[in-house]
This record gives structure tokens, sequence and C-alpha cells, in this order.
């Protein structure tokens, strides 16, 4: 069963997939308290979206999914750079980059 | 028949990996993990007959992105447990809660009309002259634009990290 | 066709009158600083160009030619359209005459009256403002336009009043102007409300046009005609609305000579002459007017014959005048108002002017009690001021003669009574004015040393205004010769066009014998030369001086105190104002709003307490409460 030549029995499973991978993402980010680890599963999200869209572009044969992808990647690319820079200043000032040790946001 | 069974490993495949990623207690087996997750998620990408797609997808997040991690979880000796696995309310929450979402996911694709979607027929598409093609015409103004992003994400990204002159 | 187009190519003149001050107005407040002295040139040369607009328009209408263009859609709300337009016709133009004309006069006198001041430049563009406003209350084509116009005088009229403003009694000489007005105006809006629900239109040629269906008395033409009037009473000074104008004196005298005495306080009576057709149709309302035009003529007169500040006298006696003004409409005689108009422009401005002069002289002394003798160290002053009190003491053949003469035989057509109350208070008027300007230029000089050495001349500037007014108040009066001087009556031939309609509708009561005419001449020369007279016997003869205010007794005291109006109305509508104020800030300010106010401080705050108790700071807390908030959003959406 080709995914490509017989469309309407997987859209689902692609579809099935990255909600799961998203979803793992999200747990991924609420459970960890390593601000890497959540970086990183704020990656494995936009991933998850990137391939939503990929199969969708395959299904309609449009390649504007795609394009989309690759400005997807420009951001995350750029978001990774930004963010890692942050931690390293984090971790320079706090000497940690447990987020449970930034708890300024109180009252 | 092959490319199911193909697909059935990828996907699982990725899940696990994906699921290694959140688990694991050292941040560098995260980072291993999640470049095998990417890179099932780069042959679902061909799968899909995407190939431009897939080989850039390699080189930026496996290439660049990833080596970026591991960088840094090095540079600043990150490779120690933070904490321990205990299983308390918040981390109750977080499976909980993502578990929530994935239920809200997946109900929301089901009534949405997406589900009956029925798809064109196929077309060639995915080749890097196509994806050129749309960048260059289409999508010439945010292509260019997203080059003015890259310069303001590295600018800041080294002002950020730089150590501060005393 | 040729007409029209004749007609065309007037609209960019007169378009221009107004532009030019508004320009001077934003020239000087803009770049004021910088222009030090030139500013009073740049104003002048504003009204000049506006006054030489004026004139070629003046002479490129020709007989019953009127101009009216509208310049955008102002209003536009529902069946209700209002133009922002002008319309120039033969009364519009006497009141641009008079306004530029007098108004480059003062403005030209002020550079050397007002050139020690600090605030010189902020002075000339009030000024230019003023006669702005001044031109547009003249020039609209509508009540709307001339509203904005009649507030605008105002408002300039405050600023002015109040130019002094580090001292607190000008400011609030200025603020009971500005109060006593806007009563009057309330009036005046009450009335454009009502013609714009009965007529649907504020345009004066529409409603004029509608009016030719109209009973004589219609209770909503009295009703509008007297809101009207209300208007008039507030900006021209009538009782019981008159107590802002002697207390306006506050202001530098060439303000008084412009505003309070030339153009500002006339507004009233243009306003009733624009409307003439209204209120000949309404002839309650020119009863209610003669009576209280007479009254405040008489009331006024009484009250100047006791004030010893030079500048007071003229104010009352400038209300007595508008008074005689209003008499003259309520008699129907709209024409003779508007001739007593120019007149009176032309020799009260020279009478502020040449007060202001004198003032001048003394270093800033107004009390007559300390001046006298001065007629041989100021002589242009002397003669131009005795000039003035001639001209408004209706001695022949000065302008005020003619005018006054001619308003008197009205009188003397319709109503015995008020010719006999007009007489007496004019020949109070001639009395008063005599007894200022003996006080004030013969005999003995009763300053400070230093005042007298300080005496001299005024410059050119100032004196040149003065020779001009001179002249103007000496001949004014031959533009409307009666007829039994067997001459054409110019103004009235000129104006005709304006009081045609309304000359069909009220009673034409039989014209004078000629006979009867020069009697009424001879009665009220006679009775100025012997007021004239008393005054010389009285001031000159027996040197006798004005009482100090603690001497006073009986009538004359209360005559002094102006018959205690101020008092009255402090007593009567301030008071209680002050009271029921107090109260309703201790019940409902204090009491209410505060605790209203208060309440929801209170709530907020102890909710803002409660809500901080989630605020843990922990990112991890934040995290899953922004993830279980949009999971809880999509399920509502979804099951919705």
């Amino acid at each position: 069963m080709n995914p490509i030549t017989n469309p309407e029995s997987t859209t689902n499973w692609y579809l099935f997939l990255s909600c799961l991978l998203f979803s793992i993402g999200v747990m991924g980010v609420l459970f960890r308290k390593n601000a890497l680890i959540i970086l990183m599963c704020i990656e494995l999200m936009l991933n998850a979206v990137n391939l939503l869209l990929v199969s969708f572009s395959a299904y309609s044969g449009n390649t504007d999914g795609q394009t989309f992808v690759f400005f997807i990647m420009v951001v995350a690319a750029a978001e990774v750079a930004v963010g890692l820079a942050l931690m390293v200043s984090i971790y320079r000032n706090i000497g940690s980059i447990d987020i449970q040790s930034l708890n300024k946001l109180k009252w | 028949m092959e490319s199911t069974i193909v697909f059935y490993l990828l996907s699982a495949l990725s899940v696990i990996s994906a699921l290694f990623v959140v688990f694991s207690r050292s941040p560098i087996y995260s980072v291993l993990s999640l470049i095998v997750c990417f890179f099932t998620i780069a042959g679902h990408y061909i799968m899909l007959n995407a190939q431009f797609l897939a080989i850039i997808h390699i080189i930026v997040y496996a290439g660049a992105i990833m080596v970026l991690m591991l960088f840094t979880v090095m540079l600043l000796n990150l490779n120690k447990e933070l904490g321990t696995h205990k299983f308390n309310l918040t981390k109750l929450m977080a499976v909980i809660t993502g578990g929530l979402m994935f239920l809200v996911i997946i109900a929301s694709v089901k009534s949405s009309s997406l589900a009956n979607y029925q798809a064109p027929a196929y077309l060639n598409i995915g080749n890097a002259e196509d994806i050129g093609m749309k960048l260059f015409t289409d999508y010439l103004l945010p292509f260019e634009i997203s080059s003015v992003l890259f310069v303001s994400a590295m600018i800041s990204a080294v002002l950020l990290a730089k150590k501060e002159v005393k | 066709m040729n007409n029209t187009m004749n007609l065309l190519t007037m609209i960019t003149p007169a378009m221009m009158i107004p532009i030019f001050p508004l320009l001077g107005f934003l020239i000087l407040s803009l770049f004021g600083k910088k222009l030090g002295l030139m500013s009073g040139w740049i104003a002048s040369m504003a009204i000049l160009g506006s006054f030489l607009c004026s004139i070629n328009l003046f002479i490129g209408l020709e007989g019953d030619q009127q101009l009216n263009f509208s310049i955008f859609n102002w209003i536009n709300s529902g069946d209700l359209q209002i133009e922002f337009g002008f319309l120039i016709d033969q009364l519009s133009l006497i009141m641009l005459l008079v306004v530029t004309g007098i108004g480059f006069l003062i403005h030209l006198y002020s550079i050397g009256y007002m050139h020690h001041d600090e605030g010189f430049t902020r002075f000339f563009s009030y000024l230019n403002l003023f006669v702005f406003f001044m031109l547009l209350l003249v020039m609209g084509n509508n009540y709307a336009v001339m509203f904005i116009g009649w507030e605008g005088v105002g408002l300039c009229s405050y600023l002015l009043i109040g130019f002094w403003f580090k001292n607190p009694d000008y400011n609030n000489a200025a603020k009971k102007a500005f109060i006593m007005n806007r009563i009057g105006d309330l009036g005046f809006l009450i009335g454009i409300f009502a013609l714009i629900f009965h007529f649907g239109t504020l345009d004066f040629i529409d409603v004029q046009n509608q009016l030719t269906g109209f009973e004589s008395n219609a209770p909503i033409l009295v009703f509008i005609t007297l809101m009207l009037f209300i208007g008039a009473t507030g900006k021209s000074a009538q009782l019981p609305l008159y107590t802002w104008l002697p207390d306006a004196m506050a202001g530098p005298t060439p303000v008084s000579a412009l505003i309070h005495a030339a153009t500002m306080v006339t507004a009233g009576i243009y306003m009733i002459c624009r409307s003439n057709l209204l209120f000949a149709l309404a002839p309650y309302t020119l009863h209610i007017i003669l009576i209280v035009g007479v009254a405040t003529s008489l009331f006024a007169a009484i009250i100047g014959i006791k004030q010893n500040d030079i500048k007071k006298v003229l104010a009352y006696s400038t209300v007595s005048q508008l008074g005689l003004m209003f008499a003259a409409i309520g008699l129907g005689a709209f024409e003779s108002s508007l001739f007593h108009v120019m007149t009176h422009a032309f020799f009260k401005a020279l009478l502020f002017l040449g007060a202001g002069s004198v003032i001048h002289a003394m270093g800033g002394e107004q009390d007559i009690r300390k001046m006298g003798g001065l007629s041989k160290s100021i002589k242009i002053t002397f003669v131009t001021f005795l000039i003035a009190t001639l001209a408004i003491s209706g001695i022949f053949p000065f302008a005020g003669f003619f005018s006054k003469d001619e308003i008197l035989a009205k009188a003397f057509e319709h109503n015995l009574l008020a010719w006999a109350l007009l007489s007496i208070s004019s020949m109070i008027t001639a009395f008063y004015m005599f007894r200022l300007l003996f006080l004030v230029f013969y005999g003995q000089f009763r300053g400070t040393e230093q005042q007298a050495k300080h005496l001299h001349e005024s410059p050119i500037s100032m004196t040149f205004p003065l020779m001009v007014l001179a002249i103007l108040s000496a001949f004014g009066g031959f533009f409307g010769l009666p007829a039994v001087f067997d001459s054409t009556h110019q103004l009235n031939v000129f104006l005709a066009p304006i009081f045609n309609a309304s000359k069909l509708v009220t009673t034409e009561v039989h014209a004078l014998s000629h006979s009867q005419e020069w009697m009424l001449m001879g009665i009220a020369t006679f009775a100025a030369l012997m007021s004239i007279f008393f005054a010389f016997s009285l001031y000159i003869k027996k040197q006798q001086l004005p009482e100090n205010d603690a001497d006073l007794t009986g009538f004359s005291k209360i005559v002094a105190n102006k018959f205690y109006v101020d008092e009255f109305y402090h007593k009567v509508f301030v008071n209680p104002i002050m009271i029921i104020s107090d109260l309703l800030l201790v019940l409902v300010d204090k009491l209410i709003i505060d605790m209203v106010v208060n309440l929801t401080a209170i709530i907020v705050d102890a909710l803002g307490r409660l809500y901080r108790l989630i605020q843990t700071g922990s990112t991890g807390f934040y995290l899953i409460a922004m993830v279980l908030s949009m999971v809880i959003v999509m399920f509502i959406q979804i099951i919705l």
C-alpha cells in the first residue's frame, strides 16, 4: 500500500503520527525542568507540524506546503540560535538552567 | 506493500525516539535520540516524495541545530542529572495535560472535514526545481525577509552570549 | 450675463477679507517672539488688506446686487443642510467697512499705545483674531456661521479684557463678561434651534423667503424673536445683562474702543437687522425691545452722571447709546438704528482713543478727579475729544446729531412717551459728557507734581487715528441727511434692498411734516445746549468737584453705586448658586460619587490580593496552565 498512490487510506495515519509527535513534545515541555530539553521538545513540536504540512502538500499535489516547511525551518534555526544564546547567558548568571530556579516572576 | 512496512517501521521509530527524548535521564541521550527522530522524519519526507526537503531537513536539523545543542550541553557541562525523577504532582499533571492535548487534537481533526479529504491526482512535486520556482516567484518577499530574520537572530545571539565587558 | 460674471470675480476679494486677519493671527501666534515690534505693523497691514477688499466690494456691488456663495458643506445631518457660506449685501458691507476701517485705525493706534507692554505681540494676535471672528459674524450667510463669529468675538473679548491676567480683578471682569454673554448666547442658541425646528434651514435668505405665509404675531415668530433678542441683550449689554460692559473696561483702552464700543457690542443690532423681516412680523417682541431699549438708555445715562473713572463714564454712555439703538429697532426703524451704529462707532471709538491718549499722558491715571486743565498740554487730543463730545451730545452738524435726531423723530411718530424718555436720556448724556470734558481738560491740574512733568502729547501713530476719526465724527452724519434738508438720505437708499420687505409689514405712520421735524431738532438742540450750560456752570464757574465716595448721601449715593445692581445679582443669583454647589459638593460629590469611586477601588484591590496568590513564579506551573487553557478552549470549540 503506497501512501502516495492510495491517499485515502494513509492521510489519517500521517495526521495521527504528527499529532502524537506534537503531543509528546507538549508533554516533554511540561514534564522536564531542564530548559535545554524543553527547547528540544519545542523543536520536536515544530517538526510534527512540518511533517503534517509535507503530507498535506503531497496529497494535494501542491508545493506550497513544502515552501512553508522551508520557512518554518528558517524560523526554527533562528529560534534555536537565540534560545541557546539565552540559555548560555542564563547559565552564566544563575549557574543553572533549571526552570524551577527561574522564579522571579512572582509577587 | 514494502512502503507500508517502511511507514509503520519509521513511525514506530520516531515515536519511540521522541519518547526517549522526553524521558531520558541524561541530556546527551536526549539530544542523540532527537537526532534519530529527525532522521526518521526525513525518511517520512522521502516517502512523501519531498526529497529536496528531506536533504535540507537533515542538513539544517541534524547537521546544524543538533550539533549546536550538543555543543551547548558540553560547554555548559550539563550532562548531569538535574533533580530526581521522583513522580510528583507536577509530572502527573504534565502527563495528563499532554494526553488531553492529544485527545483534543485528534478529536478536532476527526470533527473537521479533513478526514474525508479527497486528494487530486498526484503531480510531480517536491523536487528542487519545483520548490525553487515557488520560492523565487510567489514567495520571493518572505524569502528575502527571512534573510533579515537570520541576520537579526545572529546578532542577538552574539550579543546575548558574549561575556560582559567589565 | 455681464452682471453674474462681475459677481463671480468678487468672490476672491470677499474670501480674502476674513483670511487676512486669520493669517495675521497665525503668523503672530506662531512666530510672534521673533517679530517684536514688527508684529503691530503686520497686524495692521492685515486689517488694512481686509479694508481695501471691503472697499473693492463696496465699489463693485451696485444697486441691490448681493453676493451669496458657499465655501463648503459644513453640517450635513438628515434633512438639515448647513453650508459654510458668506453673504455680502448692503447690510454686511456697511458693517464690513466699519469693522475693518475702524479696526485698522485702532490697530494703528495700539502700536503707539501698547509699545511698552510685554504682551505686545499677544495683544495684536488677539486683536487680529477678534477681527477675524467679527468678520465671520458679519459675513456669514446663515445663523450657524454667524454663531461661530458670535462665540468667537466673545472669546476674544474675554481674552482681551483679561489681557493683564496678573491682576485678579481683571480676570474676574473677564469671567463676568464671558458668563454674562453665555446667558445671552443660550437664548440665541435656543432661537437657532427653534429656527431649525420650524423652518428646517438657517440660511438668512431661505428663512426670509419662507416668512411670506406667516401672520403678524404668530406665536412661533414671537418666541424665536424673543430668544434672539435675549442673545442680543447679552452681546449688546442691555438691561438686565449689561453689567459686564462697565467691568470690561479692565482691558487695554484700544480694546475698549474696538470691541466694547465700536464693533462687538453692535453685533446684537446687526443680528436683529439681519433678521429684520422676522422681527417686523413680531410686533410684540418689537414692543419689548422698545421698552428694554428705552429703559437701558435712561438707566445707564443716570449711572453715568456719578462715575469718576474716565473709562467707566464712556462705558455707561456706550450702554446708554446701545439702548437708544435698540429703542430704534423697537420702533421698527432698523435703518436709523444702523445709522446710529455707524456714527456711534465713529465718535465712541474716538472718545475711547482720546481717553486712552489722556490716560497715556497721565501715566495710567483714570480718575477724573485727579486730572484737569489738560487742554493746554495735549492739544490734538483735546480738540478731537471735543469734537467727539459734541457729536455724542447731538450738536449740529456733528454726526451724532443726525442719527440721534432721526431716532427721536421716529419715536415722536410712534410713541410720545418713548420720545420723552429718550430725549431726557440724551440730555443727561450731553450733561455727563460735558462734565467729563470740563473736569478733564479745564480748571486746575489736580494730579501729582510728577504727573504734571510727565504730561505730553501722544506719538503720531496715536494722534493720526484720532484725527481721522474726528473728521468722520464731524461729517459722518451727512451720509443720512433728513428730508428737511432737501437732500436724499443716502444711507437709507443704499440699505433699501435689505429693509424693503419689512417695510411692507410694519404699519407706516404718516411722515412728520417739515415744520414738526424742525421743531424736534430745535427741542433736541436746545435740550443739549441746556445741559451743556448746566455742566458749564457747575464745573467751570463753581469749580465744583465730584465728592469722595464716602461723602455721598441719599439718591446720589445709590447712583454712584450703580443702583446696587451688581450687589443685587450677587445676592439673588450668585449666592444661591454657591450655596447649592456647596450642598452638592458635600452630599453628591463627597458622599455618593466618592463612595462609588472608592468602592470600585476597594473591590479591585481585594480581588488583586486574591489573584496574586496564583502567581507562584514557577515557570512549570505557568506552562501547564497555558496548555490546559488551550485544551479547554479547543474542547469548547469541538463541543460547540
